[in-house]
């Protein structure tokens, strides 16, 4: 069960990484796209807790800074997700997950991570990063991610779901 | 009546999800602070190896992988995004038709009038340059993977790849100009980068005065990229509807000459800096970019159809 829950996972996030780098440019606005992988990962941190997200997001970032388009420093997306991951596990443990806590959850996870990534870019000298660009392109983004919520969430946590490991519910 | 009791506590806590059960108190901390740590030290391999850093490799590895998923996925969906161009009227193809015309008229009395091809002659370096361009040719290929603008850098992967005799390094150009350069390979897939991107610096020369100077992107979110551009010389002023092209470099890499970048959209000067700065409206259209053809040297080997200087198809 473990190795199918990994290999699923992982699946999905190869399957949001290829779907957001070749399908999405055709309807992005100003270029910017939603972020599948990070919908996977609050997915992952919404059913199976900040451990589990935090691996994949890990996992997820890593694909998302090596894929080819990209050519920013490796690790850069991987500390976002990882970020992501945690916090939104977290905040699943406060609270049970409703429509509402969902969509809160999407648009604060896809804030701080837009955020982390551009702050890391800032950092690391990136030329030609203004702040009022950059805190667009972070709200467009978390515009688009919470406007793909409804048809992309539902689906991926009943996935996670049917994976979570029956027998440790039960011991 | 207690066995029930005890029976539905049981069933209430099976269905009360394994909250309880799955985390004694709180997360590890561990696990957190690990890959944390594993991703700023993955950022600092990379960023202090830069270009042969150690996970150069990795990243190659990757591409071998996505970028035959990417390839096909972008062959799938590109008849699904056409859609759309089939429900537009009789009307608006006439209305574009005749603004095309009008467009292609200006530009035909444009070329007629370019100060560049006179300049290009009268200055002997035409010929050289001509001789050279000869010795190219171009491997055509589609564009099938975009990075977001979340991710503030502007790149593209393209169809082809070493096996289409693609090289880093070489120039990339669409029907309407300068696309950008090739940073990196795989088997199948090629990285370019746009010359939007801030990283990027192309060399460019005025076509009305051949003065020469170095255009740099501005990195602006959107479909339409600028470009700054900075005279080597710098008491000119670049004259407003100028066209900038490539000034190329030495053996064409990465950039090879008289290719068309942009036209001068505004001019500022500062008195107090002594200096004249340009914005460059650039050809090509970034938000709608597709078939692209990458300049490689004359009889490279490769695993498609090459367009050869004359024209010819190989």
């Amino acid at each position: 069960m473990t190795l199918a829950r990994t290999l699923t996972a992982v699946a999905a996030i190869v399957v949001a990484l290829v779907l957001q780098v070749t399908v999405f440019p055709h309807v992005a606005w100003q270029g910017i796209v939603p972020n599948l992988v990070l919908l996977v990962v609050v997915a992952a941190a919404l059913t199976r807790g900040p451990e589990f997200a935090a691996v994949l997001g890990f996992v997820g970032g890593v694909a998302l800074d090596l894929a080819p388009p990209a050519d920013h420093v490796a690790g850069r997306w991987a500390l976002a997700l990882v970020l992501v991951g945690y916090l939104a596990g977290r905040l699943r443990q406060t609270q049970k997950p409703t429509t509402t806590t969902v969509v809160l959850t999407v648009a604060g996870a896809s804030f701080v991570g837009s955020s982390v990534f551009a702050l890391t870019g800032m950092l690391l000298d990136d030329p030609g990063t203004d702040v009022g660009g950059l805190l667009t392109v972070v709200l467009v983004a978390v515009v688009w991610d919470v406007l793909l919520t409804p048809f992309v969430l539902p689906p991926l946590l009943g996935l996670f779901r049917k994976l979570e490991p029956e027998q440790r519910v039960l011991a | 009546m207690r066995f029930d009791g005890g029976l539905n506590r049981y069933r209430e806590r099976r269905w009360r999800s394994h909250q309880d059960l799955d985390e004694p108190g709180r997360p590890s901390r561990a696990l957190l602070v690990a890959l944390v740590l594993a991703s700023i030290s993955l950022i600092t391999l990379d960023h202090q190896g830069g270009a042969d850093s150690p996970v150069e490799p990795v990243r190659s590895a990757a591409g071998e992988v996505f970028g035959p998923l990417e390839s096909g996925t972008a062959a799938v969906i590109r008849p699904i995004a056409a859609i759309p161009g089939w429900f537009r009227s009789h009307d608006s193809l006439r209305a574009e038709l005749s603004a095309l015309e009008a467009a292609n008229a200006e530009l035909r009395s444009e070329v007629a009038t370019s100060g560049y091809d006179r300049n290009r002659l009268a200055e002997y370096d035409g010929l050289t340059v001509a001789a050279e361009n000869l010795g190219f040719a171009l491997v055509p290929a589609r564009v099938v993977a975009v990075g977001p603008s979340q991710a503030f850098s502007r790149t593209v992967t393209i169809d082809a790849g070493s096996d289409a005799g693609i090289r880093p390094d070489q120039t990339v150009l669409n029907n309407d100009g300068l696309v950008g350069r090739v940073l990196r390979t795989t088997r199948t897939t090629a990285t370019v980068l746009l010359i939007i991107d801030t990283g990027s610096t192309v060399g460019g020369r005025v076509g009305s005065s051949m003065k020469m100077g170095f255009l740099e992107g501005r990195g602006d979110v959107g479909d339409s990229g600028l470009l700054d551009l900075e005279l080597v010389d710098r008491a000119e002023v670049p004259a407003k509807h100028d066209v900038v092209v490539t000034w190329g470099s030495d053996g064409g890499a990465p950039y090879v000459s008289g290719v068309p970048v942009g036209r001068v959209a505004t001019v500022f000067s500062s008195i107090r800096e002594m200096s004249q700065r340009a914005v460059i409206e650039p050809f090509v259209d970034f938000g709608a970019l597709d078939l692209v053809g990458v300049v490689v040297p004359s009889g490279t080997r490769s695993d498609r159809a090459v367009i050869e200087a004359d024209g010819s198809l190989r």
